[in-house]
């Protein structure tokens, strides 16, 4: 019997693993990396959850990142991502094991795959955190670094271990911590490039429990049809991974066109660099949101 | 036909933001305006219905009364009906009983087998992203995110979805919802005439009274008790150490490339 | 004034239309050029400004003066000459037939004009009749179903552009003075009528204006506006409108300059700080604002009692284009000195204000013809 309202019948940490053309993108290694700590401060197990057609050897790459256990489905229904074949098999996976937490990285993908499940599941859903706690203690030393609280006037449940997921708001002129008291799981997507990743563990990738799951997907699920999936030729604009960002402003106003190429070719002097651009700039319309840092946008960490 | 677009009006992040002391965000110091992706919204169901004239464009918000002005401004546009979803017992619902109650509000609207419902991507305020797909989830049709473009043929929609790294074409039969992006396309004006009309166009409100026969209207499933996540905390982050500006002339330039040089940066 | 729900929505989509739409490169192309861009009056007439206060039997919109001045001081606000674009159908266009054409008139032309399919302008300047209206000396003679024009109008703003003009001309020679006259519609396109070269303009660039010539014009009497030898007096009640349009356009003129002025003071620095800080320029920046009020809160007060239908209606616009023109050129004037030599270039944009504030106290009647209609309506 499923209940999202008996608290004590969940347990476990759970990160969903976005697998696209065969790869894990990196952002479900560094949910797993986060999952671990936080799975360590419950005293519970990790798992991921891989899904796809033939990902099943992808899943020792989860175990490296510290996993204890992956959870596989596969069905040549889930070779690429549709809302309705995915919310099915995340939901119905969740009916079975009840883990406590369920991650899912903020992309585009699960930015729509995570409010799906949320609804089904009939539990909360934190969007886009960039800083997850368990341990009160832990978040009081998070609260001393990043705001201007003061902690230690205030009274703090020190025993409480549910999840306290802290995300950006309105612009990111205000942070939100946000809680799940009385639903289960507890359910965060994590923003991209924020957490870090830990080591690749070997050992643990050899030593991961792989449990497969069957599945009673069928077409008729699927109410969606993926007509074409498109690479588009344009150049990809790597902030997170970028040595050198040039950013511009609500500055190039008067000129946007003339502004932006200006800073590509400064970003090209100083060594290839991606132009990068504030919320201002993108919601002028002068450059696409790819291009955006900051609170809302990648989070960044250039050289310059 | 019905083009069903959910729409929300927030406080302005790009000019001032005003906090409480209390760490939230004061919105009577802030303009209110019009979520800029649920223009895009907005825009997309009346293009859709420019080459669909027999279409009825009907815009829902969730808000308190001061919110009817922008749905006055939607009708203004090109919207044919406008309905205001407001009440005390709708305050303090986070998205899960935001997206409870519009989609109890679309029932009551009622959907046909030809409707499309669009939403914007997500507002400038939580830019949390959830409320669109919520609400398909509980009418129980399919949803196509982040479109870049959408086409009507009949009763299918092909719908240019956008990635990280690309995009997806995808099919979906009405009804069905979309959630918009900026690249969608560019907000029209209001018109003239649209100003000078817009109070003898169909305008409805819906409180608890309206809905509360409505199934997916409960008292446990609204408001503030209905809603799975409860703010913990929140807070202004720290001020980061002002940059410093540079004059933009050739003598800042040497001095920017004399700096980074020294700090073996170039 | 405070303005009600519909007003404020009508400022906020003409501003929003302005600012995005009159781009830095439309107001120096038109500038450059001189020409008239059809693009963004097309774009105007899809939105329905071209018809803001045209009754909408006739294919308008159905606003009322208060509405239209609110858009011409938005749109002048970024670019006057732009707001002339849309002002003419709704003021000494389209302004004849609203006032006293005949049911066949209004159906036939008047749609297209609100629309902005059509353009239509008004020739009263003779060369030799300008603030004396009565010394008109273009002829119309009865020929059976028609009357033969002959004579020469100018400084016809929109002409070179023009569909239809709105021309005073004199049904009886014997008649003296303001007497006589009659109004008809001109189709640019009939045989006999033909422009004269755009004149070199200070300002308001890009609007063309020209002279216009008809030689043995034969227009037909079912295009004859109002009574015969009675046009004189529906001239006049035009240009009341006209003259609501122009304060107006003062109006936005007035408040771009401010802005730019306002912003400069701030940015500009010297002896160590914004400009701003000194009095010398604080206060000009107060009568500058102080001026701009009170005009605005005569011209809206202006065109609700005008539509109310108030007997000082004629006297009050006089008196709204008197003060706001003049008030125009007094802050723009300072507008310019506020930037110092920065004013003086071309790339600053308060010295276009500049050159356009000049026109406001001339067309539509000269600060001394308001100052005449003023005292002639006191001394009565």
């Amino acid at each position: 019997m499923y209940d999202c309202t008996d608290i004590k019948s969940f347990s476990g940490v759970m990160v969903f693993c976005e697998a696209r053309e065969g790869k894990i993108n990196t952002t479900s290694f560094e949910l797993l990396s986060e999952g671990r700590k936080l799975a360590d401060d419950l005293g519970t197990e990790l798992s991921g959850l891989l899904i796809g057609k033939d990902v099943k050897g992808l899943a020792g790459q989860i175990g490296g990142y510290g996993a204890d256990k992956v959870y596989v489905v596969e069905s040549p229904l889930l070779e690429t991502y549709t809302t309705d074949a995915y919310t099915k098999v995340i939901s119905d996976v969740v009916h079975e094991k009840k883990p406590e937490i369920l991650l899912i990285g903020a992309t585009n993908i699960g930015r729509d795959l995570g409010p799906r499940c949320a609804a089904r599941l009939h539990t909360g859903l934190t969007a886009d955190a960039t800083h997850l706690d368990i341990d009160t203690g832990k978040y009081l030393d998070f609260l001393r670094e990043s705001s201007t609280i003061d902690v230690d006037s205030m009274k703090w449940d020190m025993e409480d271990k549910g999840l306290k997921m802290t995300r950006p708001a309105f612009g990111g002129h205000l942070m939100a911590t946000i809680i799940c008291p009385r639903f289960r799981p507890q359910m965060s997507t994590v923003r991209p490039g924020v957490l870090k990743c830990a080591e690749f563990d070997q050992a643990k990738a050899d030593s991961v429990v792989i449990e497969e799951l069957k599945t009673d997907l069928s077409d008729a699920d699927l109410k969606t049809r993926v007509l074409e999936v498109v690479k588009e030729t344009k150049e990809i604009v790597d902030l997170l991974g970028a040595e050198v960002i040039v950013s511009v402003g609500q500055g190039i106003a008067k000129d946007p066109e003339k502004g932006i190429a200006l800073a590509s070719e400064l970003a090209e002097v100083l060594g290839g660099g991606v132009v990068g651009a504030s919320r201002a700039a993108v919601d002028a319309g002068f450059i696409s949101g790819d291009h955006q840092v900051g609170q809302t946008g990648k989070t960044v960490r250039p050289h310059i | 036909m019905k083009y069903i677009v959910c729409v929300k009006q927030v406080p302005d992040t790009q000019g001032k933001v005003a906090v409480k002391e209390d760490g939230t965000m004061d919105r009577s110091k802030m303009a209110a305006i019009i979520n800029p992706d649920d223009l895009n919204a907005v825009e997309a169901a009346l293009t859709l219905k420019d080459s669909n004239p027999d279409a009825k464009v009907v815009v829902v918000t969730m808000g308190p009364p001061p919110a009817a002005g922008m749905l006055h401004e939607l009708l203004a546009m090109g919207a044919d009906e406008a309905v205001l979803v407001s009440g005390r017992e709708f305050g303090g619902s986070d998205t899960f009983a935001t997206s409870q109650i519009l989609a109890g509000a679309i029932s009551h609207i009622g959907i046909e087998a030809d409707d499309v419902i669009f939403c914007g991507r997500q507002a400038i305020d939580g830019d949390t992203a959830q409320v669109g797909p919520q609400i398909a989830e509980k009418l129980g049709i399919p949803q196509i995110s982040y479109a870049a473009d959408i086409e009507q043929n009949g009763n299918t929609l092909k719908v240019k979805r956008v990635l990280e790294d690309g995009y997806m074409t995808i099919e979906a039969d009405t009804p069905c919802l979309i959630t918009c992006i900026k690249e969608l396309n560019k907000p029209r004006y209001m018109t003239v005439s649209g100003i000078l009309e817009f109070d003898k166009k169909p305008y409805s409100v819906f409180d608890y009274e309206t809905l509360k026969d409505e199934p997916l209207i409960e008292a446990d499933t609204i408001g503030l008790k209905g809603s799975p996540t409860n703010v913990y905390k929140s807070f202004s982050p720290p001020q980061k150490a002002p940059g410093r500006m540079i004059a933009a002339n050739e003598s800042g330039v040497k001095e920017l490339a004399q700096e980074l040089a020294a700090k073996h940066i170039i | 004034m405070i303005l009600d729900e519909k007003r404020l929505l009508m400022r906020k989509l003409c501003r929003e239309f302005a600012e995005n739409e009159f781009t830095d490169e439309l107001l120096d192309r038109l500038e450059e050029t001189g020409e008239f861009d059809w693009d963004i009056f097309h774009k105007m007439g899809q939105y329905g400004f071209c018809g803001v206060k045209i009754p909408k039997e006739y294919g308008g919109q159905g606003g009322d003066s208060l509405d239209y001045v609110i858009m011409v001081e938005e749109f002048a606000k970024v670019s006057p000459v732009l707001s002339l674009y849309a002002n003419t159908s709704n003021s000494l266009g389209g302004g004849p037939l609203m006032i006293c054409g005949n049911e066949e008139q209004k159906a036939k032309y008047l749609g297209d004009v609100a629309s902005g399919k059509k353009i239509m302008i008004f020739c009263l300047t003779e060369p030799g009749a300008g603030s004396d209206a009565g010394g008109t000396i273009t002829t119309a003679k009865e020929d059976g179903d028609y009357f033969i024009l002959n004579g020469r109008k100018t400084f016809a703003s929109g002409a070179p552009i023009a569909d239809y003009a709105c021309v005073l001309a004199k049904t009886d020679t014997s008649l003296r003075g303001s007497k006589g006259i009659s109004m008809f519609i001109v189709d640019m396109k009939l045989p006999g009528v033909n422009c004269g070269k755009p004149e070199h303009k200070m300002g308001i660039v890009g609007y063309p204006t020209s002279d216009v010539i008809f030689e043995d014009v034969r227009v037909h009497k079912d295009d004859m506006v109002g009574k015969r030898d009675k046009g004189f007096g529906a001239a006049m009640a035009t240009l009341d409108g006209g003259r609501l349009g122009i304060a107006a356009q003062s109006l936005g003129i007035a408040e771009g300059a401010y802005a730019e002025a306002l912003k400069y003071a701030k940015e500009r620095k010297q002896f160590g700080q914004p400009i701003a800080n000194f009095q010398a320029i604080s206060f000009m920046l107060a009568d500058m604002a102080t001026e701009i009020e009170a005009a605005r809160e005569l011209i809206y007060s202006t065109a609700i009692k005008k539509d109310a239908g108030d007997p000082e209606a004629s006297k009050l616009c006089a008196m709204s284009k008197l003060f706001a023109s003049e008030m125009c050129n007094r802050v723009a004037y300072k507008a310019v000195q506020i930037h110092g030599g920065y004013g003086y270039i071309k790339e600053y944009k308060v010295e276009r204000f500049y050159r356009d504030a000049r026109i406001t106290s001339l067309y539509e009647g000269t600060s001394q013809i308001q100052q005449l209609v003023i005292a002639n309506t006191i001394l009565r």
